[in-house]
């Protein structure tokens, strides 16, 4: 087990283990640079691209990765498991709190 | 009024990334019982106070949500009867054989204008272990997990609301027991009761066709629903909100989700909703303390995150 150093391009960082979702030690962390659904790679809340490092993922929601996605280096950040140090980028999805305050 | 036409929900089919852990979430978390595994690969499950053998219906799938859902109605001939109506609103409807799911009778299945698909069905196998019914214990076997007694409900997201509030309506013979509207009258939620209960199904509003917010559980009591939280936290399973009570249907609550990300509710409670009675009305700048009461805010990831 070892644990690598995660940077989030809004410039917050966290550590994280080989053998634990990068979204659950943000979480732990007290990070909130990425935003946290349903945790198990169904929701595409926490979809992240990669800019660098080496990771290994999970099954997740096709609906939201598509494997020439994936390929491109997006991941949903809650089936996530670094490989060594990550730098990434959130990608928010489209709906959220604003358009239901606008209801 | 005796409860006539459709009954209850009867079942959910749901998609799952990964069959081991979703097993392990609904047969020791939830506490469901595995009644099978078919050549097909989907799992069924039973609570422990059904009569009818299975109330979930679990399918691998490389993308999470729900297949559809099933009402189950009084008689066969309900069948052609509800068959009929559905057509008359201009809805298709598809005729599915007996045995499709094992123990299952035919079904009529539909579309609802929201993406959603629904199964009616009358008739299904009694159950392998059903509860007692001469001089009944409270449980034959003791609850495991949560303990969850049915399948309750499903709340669904999609775009032509008011077509599907129609359909269940005008069709079906549900009633709105209590809805969200926004100032120019736009209705935002329904939740709609075929039975005594404050939802059978429910509907928000959103952009996207077909898409799931959660199935729910019935659980005895109060105490229950912090027993759940309990489990929640010993198997670090993913919590959405919860211990909390809602505003619409007044339900003691507490919301998770499952290891492929869809959402689960076990709840307690709630108002019962009886033919002759009004319905319940919020306006949507209420909605923070009609989901959630006690808190009286929105939150982010109940409105937004749906499988």
């Amino acid at each position: 087990m070892k644990i690598f150093k995660i940077h989030v391009q809004d410039g917050t960082s966290f550590s994280c283990r080989s053998d634990q979702p990068v979204l659950i030690a943000m979480e732990r962390a007290n990070v909130s640079s990425i935003s946290v659904g349903c945790r198990g790679g169904g929701c595409g809340a926490c979809k992240v691209r990669v800019l660098s490092g080496r990771y290994r993922c999970g099954r997740m929601s096709r609906a939201h990765i598509t494997e020439q996605e994936q390929a491109l280096g997006y991941a949903l950040s809650c089936k996530m498991y670094p490989e060594s140090d990550l730098s990434l980028v959130h990608v928010r999805q489209a709906f959220g709190m604003r358009d239901i305050e606008e209801l | 009024m005796a409860i006539t036409g459709v009954l209850r929900p009867g079942f959910v089919q749901l998609r799952v990334l990964d069959m081991e852990p979703a097993i392990v979430h609904y047969r020791d978390r939830l506490g469901l019982s595995e009644v099978s595994r078919e050549a097909d690969g989907r799992v069924y499950m039973h609570a422990i106070d059904d009569f009818d053998r299975h109330c979930v219906v679990l399918r691998e799938a490389d993308a999470p949500g729900m297949d559809y859902m099933g009402f189950k109605v009084k008689s066969d001939a309900d069948l052609d009867h509800f068959k009929s109506r559905l057509q008359a609103l201009g809805v298709e409807t598809t005729d599915i054989p007996a045995g499709e799911q094992p123990g299952l009778g035919r079904r009529v299945s539909f579309v609802a204008p929201t993406g959603h698909r629904f199964d009616l069905f009358a008739d299904m196998e009694e159950a392998a272990n059903p509860p007692q019914t001469k001089n009944p214990d409270v449980y034959q076997f003791e609850p495991r997990g949560m303990g969850v007694c049915r399948f309750d409900h499903c709340l669904l997201y999609g775009d032509d609301l008011d077509g599907t509030v129609k359909l269940f309506t005008e069709a079906l013979d549900f009633e709105i027991a209590e809805n969200v509207t926004t100032p120019d009258g736009l209705c935002v939620g329904a939740f709609l009761a075929c039975s005594t209960k404050a939802h059978d199904v429910a509907f928000i509003r959103h952009e996207e066709k077909n898409k799931f917010h959660h199935a729910s559980f019935y659980l005895e009591d109060w105490s229950e629903v912090g027993k759940a939280a309990d489990i929640i936290a010993r198997y670090n399973m993913s919590l959405d909100i919860g211990p909390t009570r809602h505003g619409i249907t007044r339900g003691k609550t507490i919301y998770f989700f499952d290891p492929s990300g869809n959402r689960n509710e076990v709840f307690t409670g709630g108002y019962m909703f009886y033919p002759d009675h009004p319905h319940r009305n919020w306006d949507a700048s209420e909605l923070g303390k009609g989901i959630f009461y006690y808190e009286r805010k929105l939150n982010e990831r109940f409105l937004t995150v749906v499988t």
